[in-house]
């Protein structure tokens, strides 16, 4: 469904900033995926997302979804196959607008903008319907501006509007980082649940190791712009965080060595 | 007291275009200021070689729409920072404008034009007010509308958060674009009749409109709110009409039509200024206020600062 091949990725080349953010990743998905990525700070797993999505475009290689080659287009053109959910609860709506109005425009996602009014009275009741997945209430509240909703039922709300016109790929980028403990836990929860149902192949970046062992069905560890680790769904019911944070500490003495060597 | 009614009811198109750009896209747009003149000049030449006013008001649409285009491709495309490509626009306008009128001024005396026609029907009493109350109440519905409509919410999604409305397949600079072209053309439009209530085109007409449309924006909005649409542009439109209103006082008080132009900038900043005290504080915030504000207080320095420089020339 999704192929990275071959994608490298330097920011600021040349100067003394130079950062190699990726280095020939190579990344298939098959339909129905749900990975997460995990790996320390800077490690490239948002920059693996941001270049499937097409807001970074790669030096080099190649993004292909669902068979067709997607290197050249544009983020917009892209967005019409690719679901994404940020880190910021503030960046998957648009805090003027209402509920309804937010959800009008995930609905169109990939159609036409036509003149036909954005929410009608058929769209009203199905949105609504679909609000109840939340369990948030908000489908009493459709005509509220989603700026005066609170940071976890705006995300709760991203992610229903990321998955509402069945995306070929879903691209969640912390998209719990930023919330309570309870309110990640419902956003998460409601994660599984709607991935499951409209079995979306998915790319889940988190910085929880516990959530990245939970859900999902493969796991990929990424460290300086290389994948360094891919786990099975077999392999990855037998790990524990502590696996994880194991295997994190050896790359980083292997990378130690690697520099002392050098030096 | 009627002719300031009948002003700032047609100046109410041009504030409804502002709002469009300023509040809804967050894009202090300074085109407006060649555009309305664009308008004027285009519907004054087509109307003294006989063309059906309407048809040359219609015609001052399309010319101030193209202006829009120019400014938004330069923006988009050209990634010109967005005051700069409307000020680049505003002052290729002034030649081009001057190349469509043949001159410096085009008089309508004695020709047909939509404000002999408003007479013929109204007259030139409360009549007539009215009917262009109904005529700025057609605008003011039409864009209510069009907000609403997929494209609309698209574009105002654009200006609210461009990030996330990306990520939903919307071409963000396409938005922008068309939001620049309808705004452009209301103003044009408005330059048009304008230029027909007062029985001439002239090429300085249009210096400090801006101003003009910000003020009734601002003002507006201050006093009438902007919790939903429907309010924001009833809010604008009687702020352009208000904002008339007090220019008339200030001249029935006495001072002269040279003085307006800074009248119409303490307008404004009293009305920026205003709204950071004690309760109003509040209220300033919720709304995204605080960058549009910003972005007030710059274009209205800007649309100053270069008021002397273009008079000059």
């Amino acid at each position: 469904m999704l192929n990275v091949a071959e994608v490298s990725k330097t920011f600021f080349p040349g100067t003394v900033n130079e950062r190699r953010a990726l280095i020939n990743v190579n990344l298939q998905l098959a339909a129905g995926d749900f990975v997460t990525v995990i790996g320390s700070n800077g490690a490239g797993k948002s920059t693996v997302l941001n270049t499937v999505a097409g807001r970074i475009i790669q030096d080099s290689g190649s993004v292909s979804l669902d068979g067709r080659d997607v290197s050249k287009l544009k983020e917009h053109q892209r967005a019409a196959q690719v679901g994404r959910v940020f880190q910021d609860p503030m960046a998957g709506t648009s805090p003027n607008l209402t509920i309804e109005e937010n959800l009008a425009l995930a609905d169109r996602r990939g159609r036409r903008r036509g003149l036909a009014l954005g929410v009608s009275k058929a769209k009203r009741e199905r949105f609504a319907e679909e609000l109840k997945v939340l369990e948030l209430g908000l489908e009493n509240r459709l005509k509220t501006k989603v700026g005066l909703l609170s940071g976890g039922q705006r995300q709760a709300l991203s992610l229903l509007m990321a998955t509402f016109s069945q995306p070929k790929v879903l691209l969640l980028d912390e998209h719990t980082a930023a919330l309570d403990p309870q309110r990640a836990e419902l956003v998460t929860r409601l994660t599984v649940k709607v991935v499951q149902e409209q079995e979306l192949t998915t790319l889940m970046v988190t910085h929880n190791m516990a959530q990245a062992l939970e859900v999902g069905n493969r796991l990929i560890m990424m460290h300086e712009g290389r994948i360094i680790l891919d786990v099975s769904e077999q392999e990855k019911a037998k790990l524990t965080p502590e696996d994880l944070l194991a295997e994190f500490a050896k790359i980083k003495g292997a990378a130690l060595d690697d520099k002392t060597l050098l030096q | 007291m009627i002719t300031a009614l009948e002003l700032g009811l047609i100046y109410a198109i041009v504030a409804l275009g502002v709002y469009l750009t300023f509040r809804i896209l967050n894009f202090p747009d300074l085109t407006v200021d060649g555009s309305f003149t664009s308008g004027a000049a285009t519907a004054a030449i087509l109307i003294v070689n006989e063309v059906n006013p309407f048809l040359a008001t219609a015609a001052a649409f399309v010319v101030g729409a193209l202006a829009g285009l120019i400014t938004g491709l330069l923006h988009t495309k050209g990634n010109i920072n967005g005051l700069l490509a409307g000020i680049l626009t505003m002052i290729g306008l002034y030649s081009i404008n001057l190349r469509i009128m043949g001159g410096a001024n085009i008089p309508l005396l004695g020709e047909d034009t939509v404000i002999t026609a408003l007479r013929q029907i109204a007259g030139t009493g409360w009549t007539s007010v009215l009917v262009l109350v109904a005529v700025a109440l057609v605008f003011k519905l039409i864009l209510d509308w069009f907000l609403h409509t997929d494209a609309g919410l698209a574009l105002q999604a654009t200006g609210d958060n461009e990030q996330m409305i990306r990520s939903f397949a919307v071409s963000t600079d396409r938005m922008k674009i068309m939001g620049l072209m309808l705004s452009n053309g209301l103003v044009g439009l408005a330059g048009a009749v304008v230029a027909q209530h007062q029985g001439f085109a002239d090429i300085g007409m249009g210096i400090g409109l801006i101003l003009v449309g910000l003020a009734s924006v601002i003002v507006g909005q201050a006093i009438f709110g902007t919790r939903v649409v429907i309010q924001a542009t009833l809010a604008v439109v009687l702020g352009a009409v208000i904002y008339r209103l007090a220019i008339q006082f200030a001249l029935n008080a006495g001072l002269n039509p040279n003085d307006m132009k800074l009248m119409s900038a303490l307008l404004v900043i009293a009305a920026l200024l205003l709204p950071q005290w004690k309760g109003f504080r509040k209220i300033a915030s919720w709304r995204k206020g605080r960058s549009a504000l910003d972005a007030a207080a710059e274009a209205t320095l800007t649309s100053d600062a270069k008021l002397p420089a273009k008079k000059v020339g």
